[in-house]
């Protein structure tokens, strides 16, 4: 986890193996959208910046006034009037104030730039990634997801505050001080041209060799991180099985190799700095050297002109150097930037649904909407004509020729037809991968079917708003997923205003609340992601008490129970009893003893129905389940 | 802790002492470079003599590209050491690191989550690494840097030197007000920044979950305000940090006009005899030099507390010490399966309540016992004490007849075979993943055990049979199959006892009875002790043990339990409830 900006090793200068933008110029264009959002600043900042070079400037020219002007002349003069230095010493006082305060400024301005870009550029990427369909978590690793909200926004941090303020700063300070170099000798600064172009190769050699050794130290850097993190997560059956000796063998030999790449990758990338500062001083001696020949042999500059010269150098080539190291981190950055656009471009969740859920009376025999609530639901569904009819939200789903496949050409549902009536208990049983989830899945709009219909009291559910599709329907997944926050904000989490006392009746109804009671802050005892202080079948009565405090007509339990021991299972099972009451259930189950009682048992094998009925009727079928139930298959 | 850090240099002293050793050598010559300029300039350039000025140059010029060139080859090298010492450190420091991991105890590794056990084996190893490298090159850089500039200044003219000493404390003071105000608020920073990423992390694995119950503005929200968070603390952090450029600026102009003003008026008052132009800009270097030596040792002051927390981290494990070590003359063979536990009380943590209590037992050699019992009814903790993977709070276990704590560990576990319940196949192939048993075995003796538990039909269906490559955590084998595999892996090492633990939840029940059978007529001398949710798992065993809250509930057959105990017959009762009739 990269949480600390700016750390580790970085290959010096550019070279193969640096992540290229795919698409440059229109991630500077849309990045350029951002920062242009806060354009009055952004000008402020060049200005400042500008401001704050060009004093730089000015005080390198100032060693020729002080010493052509005034050293020189004043040296042999009996008495020596000071006024005249003291006036210049001060304008460059005032002038290095001036430079002074516009640098604090645009340091000072750029804060808010940088940080409120960020921000937006957070914001916008989470809000926008809560409406992108199931499919796209379901595809994308989750590590890369994070790494844009990690280390992709904090490369982008870096561009905003640093890099591009430097380089607009090096390159107006490169300007002026080439003007200043050729005003003072044209000479001196072809010589300077010719260094710095050769010194560009002695990078470019150096840059190439470090980024292909930081390359292979970073492969090898991924095996010894992954062995550690596979063996440490087997550690106790290394124990168990003495294997210490061998295991310490293998990352030994894996230690070794990457501590070959990595003194190979550091020391190119040690040595870059000592070479270019040095190679710096060389050039300031030549310069000496040459510009004293040309003083005395052809009295082309003065003494004063030579010494601003070689400050003027130093200003020259600090700063190229400076553009030559902000490009690899450019580069970086906007490979990063276009990584964190792809999530912003990817599409949303479509939603063409304009039936929505209301509260809803009858009055006078006729269902009415109502801003009460009524714990009575309709849909409303407006038609063309402008006409609006009321429909009793009641859970009959039913599906008709269902055909569905994750990719295309690769159907996992064939022909499904399946109708659940309002308070039906409907569970799917067949081997992982038969399609038992997928079904659920299609219910709530995780993802569309390919051909059939899916209809809930009645009504197509592409027509109804998917987030009122929804909330009309609960779901318990074996994974439980609790959010850190306190056990009743987590079961609050069903219905954000649910009081207190629904908050613990809804745990009463799963069994949960005598372990709440139980725990050293009850129902405001913190549950945190990493602690692990629930056991998993507690973490599963949880979510059943949730979603029994979002009470919806239709409840979706897909393994629910699957982590509690059978004996548990039983006390739970009473409370799903009571939660399953009155509505209609769809049910996944791995343990053929919890969905014994369903009204409606459907046997799924590769996407195809291959059975369904009663426990009792498939029992007397001998079929698929009869095999199931008696024991002679093995569902996996 | 530093000591014990240090402890890891072993070999690579040598690079870490030439490194230093050559930084200062570089630095001194770039000391001296200004030097020999001002002398360029003033006896050569200023003097202006004619030839005679000329040849002045050629020999301080032709001296000082020596010097520039001796300077390059010490930085290079001092840069060659830096890594070899550091990169040398790291391997070192990881390997010391994995091996005092690979001697913890189950109650060390507990103590420290896996995860963290992770981090701190790899990014905090790569933090402490180039902090090392940074204390290795430019922590001795800038120092020395320092106090030779001012030397150098010294010798030139002592009165101009002056104005440094009044420069330096100025800026140094102003950095550390800058950087300690800065360096709390950015540790806020992180922390605020675990949080999102927290926030991040829980919406994607429970996304299914958000968008069930419709929450993503929720979501969005808690986002939100924790993103502010971060734009408050970074601006407040970074309008502090903003003070760093300016105030360095301040000392460097206050320098040079200083020095300008004053230099000038001592050259021209002594017409040039106490003070030359060139030394007049030897001085400015000078001053530069010494400002940013101090600029980067703040940098490094800021760098090094950063890594702190990460040496922290690893000094921790390095000082943990495994609870359980080998006893002074160990027993080296174990007698036979025979199995006792005396008065036996456990808690994972010293001082806090015994979770499981007044443990008394006898097993013989050959039994095979089943144990049933919730979740929480700390039946793995029971069998867990059996190999000495915890060492008991009270009482004593013992093995043929002898205190598992007598016995030298490699000696019981191999003898004591335990298939756990959060049990991990390793990358590899299916025969590798298997030798972990024995890693002798032969071809013959890893089919047999597999057909023991049948495990041998599905391997040899797969792709490659016992060639087929297993991925990390065994993914494309199913929960089944993995568990069958882990069997025959505990099976290779030919154990006294045999423990499973939860083995066989994940194998269909007809399977799971072939199992039981293989085991009873291949194996008849191991004693066996099997812990299964389903009874059916345990119902041939000799003797079933009934955990309840950590005690033994009841101990007795199949039948007897059925008869006398309510729990046992509580759980038969909700498995088997009207399957019976149908079958």
């Amino acid at each position: 986890m990269s949480r600390m900006p700016g750390r580790g090793g970085k290959p010096v200068g550019m070279g193969p193996g640096m992540p290229k933008s795919k698409n440059m110029g229109k991630t500077i264009k849309r990045l350029m959208g951002y920062i242009l959002e806060y354009k009055t600043r952004l000008i402020f900042v060049l200005v400042c910046l500008l401001a704050s070079s060009l004093a730089g400037v000015a005080g390198s020219m100032f060693l020729a006034t002080l010493i052509d002007d005034y050293i020189t002349p004043m040296i042999g003069s009996a008495v020596p009037d000071f006024a005249g230095l003291l006036k210049a010493v001060l304008t460059m006082a005032g002038i290095y104030v001036i430079g002074l305060v516009a640098n604090w400024l645009s340091n000072l301005l750029v804060i808010k730039m940088e940080q409120g870009i960020l921000k937006n550029v957070r914001d916008g990427m989470f809000s926008h990634m809560q409406t992108l369909p199931i499919k796209y978590f379901d595809t994308h690793a989750h590590g890369d997801i994070m790494s844009c909200y990690t280390n992709d926004t904090d490369t982008l941090r870096q561009l905003i505050s640093q890099s591009i303020p430097q380089i607009f700063s090096s390159l107006v300070t490169i300007v002026t001080v080439f003007a200043a170099m050729l005003y003072t000798s044209w000479i001196l600064t072809i010589f300077v041209l010719v260094s710095i172009f050769l010194m560009s190769f002695v990078t470019r050699t150096i840059g190439g060799k470090s980024a292909k050794y930081f390359v292979s130290q970073q492969e090898n850097l991924g095996d010894v991180n992954g062995y550690i993190e596979e063996m440490i997560h087997g550690q106790k059956v290394v124990k168990v099985f003495c294997h210490e000796d061998k295991s310490k063998e293998q990352f030994d030999a894996l230690n070794e190799k990457l501590c070959s790449s990595a003194t190979n990758a550091n020391i190119y990338a040690n040595i870059f700095m000592p070479i270019m500062a040095n190679l710096g001083h060389l050039q300031y001696v030549l310069i000496a050297v040459l510009g004293g020949f040309l003083a005395i042999k052809f009295d082309m500059l003065t003494l004063g002109a030579i010494a601003s010269f070689l400050q003027l150098s130093k200003s020259f080539s600090m700063p190229i150097n400076q553009v030559s190291q902000q490009i690899s981190s450019i580069v970086v950055a906007l490979a990063g930037a276009e990584r964190i656009f792809e999530l912003m471009d990817e599409k949303s969740e479509t939603d063409e649904g304009y039936v929505t859920l209301v509260n809803a009376e009858y009055v006078d025999g006729e269902l009415r909407e109502t801003s009460k609530h009524t714990g009575l639901w309709a849909w409303k569904h407006p038609h063309g004509s402008g006409e609006i009819t009321y429909t009793e939200l009641k859970g009959d789903v039913y599906l008709n020729e269902v055909d569905f496949g994750y990719v295309e050409d690769k159907l996992v549902l064939h022909d499904v037809s399946i109708h659940a009536a309002p308070g039906k208990k409907i569970a799917f049983v067949g081997a992982t991968g038969a399609g038992k989830t997928t079904i659920t899945n299609l219910i709530n709009r995780f993802y569309d079917i390919a051909d059939g219909k899916v209809r809930y009291d009645g009504i197509n559910i592409n027509k109804i708003k998917k987030n009122d599709l929804r909330r009309s329907l609960g779901i318990v997944l074996q994974d439980t997923h609790l959010f850190t926050g306190t056990v009743r904000e987590n079961i609050r989490y069903g219905r954000l205003d649910a009081t207190d006392e629904e908050v613990e009746s809804a745990a009463k109804l799963a069994s949960a609340h005598d372990f709440i009671m139980r725990l050293p802050n009850g129902y405001d005892t913190m549950i945190d992601a990493s602690s692990g202080s629930l056991s998993q079948g507690q973490c599963q009565l949880l979510a059943i008490a949730r979603a029994a405090v979002a009470d919806p007509p239709v409840m979706i339990l897909d393994e629910a129970t699957s982590s509690i021991d059978t004996r548990t299972e039983a006390i739970v099972q009473r409370g799903m009893d009571a939660l399953m009451k009155g509505r209609t259930v769809f049910v996944i189950a791995h343990r053929l003893s919890t969905i014994r009682n369903s009204d409606n048992i459907i046997v799924l094998e590769m996407g195809r129905i291959i059975e369904r009925g009663s426990h009792e009727e498939l029992i007397d079928q001998k079929g698929k389940y009869y095999q199931l139930y008696t024991g002679a298959f093995e569902l996996e | 802790m530093l000591k014990r850090l240090a402890k890891s240099i072993r070999e690579y002293k040598k690079e870490s002492i030439l490194s230093p050793l050559f930084v200062s050598l570089e630095v001194l010559m770039e000391v001296i470079i200004p030097l020999l300029m001002a002398r360029l300039i003033d006896d050569g350039i200023n003097a202006n003599v004619g030839d005679g000025s000329l040849k002045f140059i050629a020999i301080y010029g032709a001296v000082l590209v020596v010097t520039t060139i001796v300077s390059l080859i010490l930085g290079a090298l001092a840069g060659k050491n830096a890594a070899k010492a550091s990169a040398g450190f790291a391997k070192n420091l990881r390997h010391d690191l994995y091996y005092t991991v690979q001697n913890f105890s189950f109650t060390n590794i507990d103590r420290f989550s896996t995860a963290s056990i992770v981090t701190r084996l790899t990014t905090d190893v790569t933090n402490v690494q180039h902090a090392y490298q940074m204390i290795v090159r430019i922590a001795f850089r800038s120092p020395v840097m320092l106090i030779f500039s001012l030397c150098a200044a010294f010798t030139i003219n002592a009165k101009l030197a002056l104005i440094f000493v009044g420069c330096v404390p100025v800026l140094g003071i102003g950095l550390y007000f800058i950087i300690t105000r800065a360096h709390s608020i950015f540790e806020r920073v992180f922390k605020t920044y675990d949080k999102l990423n927290n926030v991040v992390q829980e919406n994607l694995r429970g996304i299914r979950v958000v968008k069930s119950f419709v929450r993503e503005e929720h979501e969005s929200e808690k986002f939100e305000g924790v993103s502010k968070n971060i734009y408050d603390d970074f601006s407040k952090a970074e309008r502090i940090l903003s003070f760093n450029a300016p105030l360095m600026q301040f000392c460097a102009y206050s320098c040079m006009i200083l020095i300008s003003w004053f230099g000038a008026k001592i050259i021209i008052n002594s017409g040039g005899t106490t003070m030359e132009t060139g030394e007049l800009m030897s001085l400015l270097t000078y001053s530069m030099q010494v400002l940013m030596s101090l600029m980067m040792l703040s940098m490094i002051f800021v760098m090094i507390t950063i890594s702190r927390a990460s040496a922290e981290r690893i000094d921790e494990i390095l000082c943990e010490r495994s609870n359980i070590e080998n006893p002074k003359s160990p027993v080296m063979e174990v007698k036979d399966g025979s199995i006792s536990f005396r008065d036996v009380g456990f808690s994972y943590k010293e001082g806090s309540t015994l979770c499981l209590s007044d443990v008394d037992l006898e097993i013989k050699s050959g039994e095979t016992i089943g144990i049933i019992g919730g979740t929480g009814s700390s039946k793995s903790t029971l069998v867990q004490l059996i190999p000495r993977l915890y060492d008991v709070t009270e009482g004593c276990v013992k093995v043929g007849g002898i205190n598992v704590k007598d016995y030298d560990i490699k000696t019981l576990r191999d003898s004591v075979a335990m298939v756990l319940q959060k049990n991990v196949l390793f990358s590899g192939t299916v025969k590798e993943n298997l030798r972990w048993g024995n890693e002798n075995a032969t071809d013959e003796e890893i089919e047999h055990a597999c057909r023991l538990a049948q495990a041998d039909g599905f391997v040899k269906e797969m792709e490659d049979g016992y060639d087929t490559h297993i991925e990390q955590g065994g993914t494309n084998v199913s929960g089944g199959q993995k568990q069958r595999l882990c069997i025959a892996r505990a099976l290779l090492k030919k154990p006294k006892i045999l423990i499973l633990d939860d083995s066989t939840s994940a194998v269909d029940t007809k399977t799971d009875s072939l199992i039981q059978k293989a085991f009873a007529e291949e194996i008849p001398n191991t004693t066996k002790l099997i812990i299964a949710q389903r009874i059916s798992s345990v119902k041939n065993a000799d003797r079933i043990i009934v955990m309840e809250n950590g005690k033994i509930n009841a101990v007795g057959t199949h039948e007897e339990l059925l008869r006398t105990n309510d729990i046992y017959k509580e759980v038969y009762e909700s498995q088997t409830e009207g399957s019976e009739s149908d079958e």
